[in-house]
């Protein structure tokens, strides 16, 4: 606990500040001064600010992409895409990712002390939209000197704040690569997210978010949050696989409510290792945020309309397994780029691994990223090989 | 047709009668891209947007890492997503035999694009006719090596067949071209009945009629 605290205020991470006289104003209306974005970057600039791709991360990531995580001691979550010689090839690129704000890794959100009272805080933190969670990552390239990224890379969460990205600051973007995600969030993802929270809330340990400042800590039901939401992350395939109707530690069922199943095992330990890293307020404020993400009810209606005269090329992928965010949501999203003129390409990858194939061993999601990438690269004049 | 265009013979016959028909810097899309070695040329020498769709992931990928925007899908079903009018011109290779609904494709490729250029393996060839004549089974060539009961071509047509599909949608035909065996393109005054028995492959450039 001692550990996630320093990081909400002073991370492992390079932080932009912003003071009160720049404050971020939000769809809600609110805004929010002071703003801290915590942020990693990896690989060099180039002299003509050409080569930078922003990576932006998932629900419960952050922007340890490729570095040994402060909290937790484990490798990067995607460090088979990022890294020197990899798809995202940092002696190629630079590349950042920072924090998203309402997240608890050192950018401004619920947990961040608020500069009136010095107290957390807590759920009298302004709701967030996928889009306030851009305009301030597109703070961040400004003080980078960044005009033009040369790519916006994302999967779930991500790619949606790609799609924002894409619409709120066209020509920021050269190049955009939304991986298994969605123009807007389905129903089901939304009653979803809405067990998750209630679970939050269940807890008596939350006391109605002040649980920092009462000394408490909602562990049960963040941890049934999580639990839940890991179910959707995977395929059934796949649990079946990882499991089948194996016992934990014994041969036969103990007639108790223990956890007698690997797979009950297995979710209660995803449960548990979350809430060591997971502030339980922010995964309200981005669950929340998912669920308000429609971009075509952003444009009147029209998901084209989002897109419209946009000079970005636009790589989509889905994965088959995939029932968070299915083909047919990535395939929406190209109907309208198509009906906005706007160059896409489309691949739907085979896999058997669920919604998270986009963080796993998927060849073929590398071999795709590279070739568009790399495409990208040679469009913008960006030598081969090291900057 | 000069001799500058057959000195390129690193590319396939019928994708130099393709790219002779695009008009440089045209709104291209090819339908069933493959690797998309013709978007490319097109990209590249003709200065034309080029987009494409391509059922096999792998072809999808390996267009991709070319730089060019291809999506994977297959020409029955995401034809219909495109808006009216949005291409000069829809390209259909040697793809139009493995439709469902050959008819609904041509159809959909004249709405989305003011023309269409597709190109498609003659089964009136003297050779399929003497071979179903004489063997009494179904043709199985070099060009054509599937099976009857294993191959994507559900649909196969004669040149003559696709002349009365032509009428039928009301397209007009711009051009027309057979290529013989050799890949060489047929006389332009021989008549149909000729181009249907000695073309092994009939390309054709259709417009709204």
């Amino acid at each position: 606990m001692s550990v996630r605290i320093t990081e909400i205020e002073e991370p492992n991470s390079e932080v932009l500040r912003l003071g009160l006289d720049a404050p971020l104003q939000l769809e809600s209306g609110a805004s929010i001064a002071p703003l801290q974005i915590a942020y990693q970057t990896y690989g060099t600039l180039n002299a003509a600010k050409s080569n930078a791709i922003l990576i932006c991360h998932a629900l419960t990531g952050d922007q340890h992409v490729a570095n040994e995580h402060p909290v937790t001691g484990k490798s990067g979550w995607w460090i088979s895409m990022v890294g020197p010689g990899k798809p995202i090839d940092t002696a190629r690129f630079f590349v950042i990712c920072s924090n998203v704000i309402g997240g608890c890794m050192g950018s401004t959100g619920p947990a961040s002390l608020r500069p009136e009272s010095g107290e957390p805080y807590g759920t009298e933190f302004p709701v967030l939209t996928i889009g306030d969670m851009v305009r301030a990552q597109a703070r961040l390239i400004d003080h980078l000197g960044i005009e033009t990224l040369l790519a916006v890379v994302g999967g779930s969460m991500g790619g949606m704040q790609v799609l924002a990205w894409a619409s709120l600051f066209p020509k920021r973007v050269f190049a955009a690569m939304p991986i298994a995600s969605a123009a807007k969030h389905s129903a089901q993802n939304i009653a979803f997210h809405e067990v998750g929270r209630q679970a939050v809330m269940a807890d008596p340990e939350w006391r109605r978010g002040r649980y920092r400042i009462e000394g408490t800590r909602p562990v049960k039901g963040l941890s049934v949050a999580r639990m839940a939401a890991h179910i959707t992350y995977l395929s059934e395939v796949a649990l079946q696989r990882k499991f089948g109707r194996n016992f934990q530690d014994r041969d036969a069922p103990t007639f108790s409510f223990d956890a007698d199943f690997q797979v009950e095992s297995y979710l209660r330990h995803q449960g548990i290792s979350f809430v060591e890293r997971f502030d339980a307020n922010s995964y309200l404020y981005l669950t929340r945020a998912m669920d308000y993400f429609d971009l075509a009810a952003d444009n009147g209606g029209s998901l084209a309309a989002a897109f419209k005269g946009s000079a970005t090329r636009f790589c989509l992928v889905s994965f088959t397994s995939d029932w968070l965010f299915p083909t047919s949501d990535s395939r929406q999203i190209v109907h309208a780029l198509n009906a906005a003129g706007a160059s896409v390409s489309f691949v739907e990858i085979e896999s058997d691994k669920g919604h998270d194939a986009f963080l796993l061993e998927e060849p073929n999601l590398f071999a795709t990223a590279r070739g568009f990438l790399d495409a990208a690269a040679r469009a913008r004049g960006i030598a081969e090989g090291k900057v | 047709m000069t001799s500058a265009l057959f000195s390129n013979t690193a590319m396939r016959s019928d994708h130099r009668l393709v790219s002779e028909m695009v008009t440089d810097g045209a709104r291209v899309l090819d339908v069933g891209c493959g690797d998309g070695v013709l978007l490319h040329h097109l990209a590249r020498n003709r200065g034309v947007d080029a987009r494409g769709i391509e059922l096999s992931r792998e072809g999808v990928a390996a267009c991709v890492s070319k730089g060019l925007a291809v999506i994977q899908g297959d020409a029955d079903t995401d034809l219909f997503d495109y808006p009216d009018d949005c291409f000069d011109f829809v390209i259909l290779s040697q793809t139009l035999q493995a439709t469902r609904q050959p008819r609904v494709v041509i159809e959909q490729m004249l709405r989305i694009g003011r023309n269409a250029i597709v190109s498609f393996p003659n089964f009136g060839h003297w050779r399929i006719r003497t071979h179903l004549m004489f063997q009494g089974r179904m043709p199985v060539t070099e060009n054509l090596p599937d099976t009857w009961y294993n191959t994507p071509n559900i649909h196969f047509c004669t040149i003559r067949d696709f002349v009365a599909l032509s009428e039928e949608v009301k397209a007009r035909i711009v051009r027309a071209d057979a290529l013989n065996a050799a890949g060489k393109p047929m006389g332009v005054q021989m008549p149909w009945w000729f181009w249907n028995l000695m073309g092994e492959q009939g390309i054709f450039w259709l417009a709204r009629g």
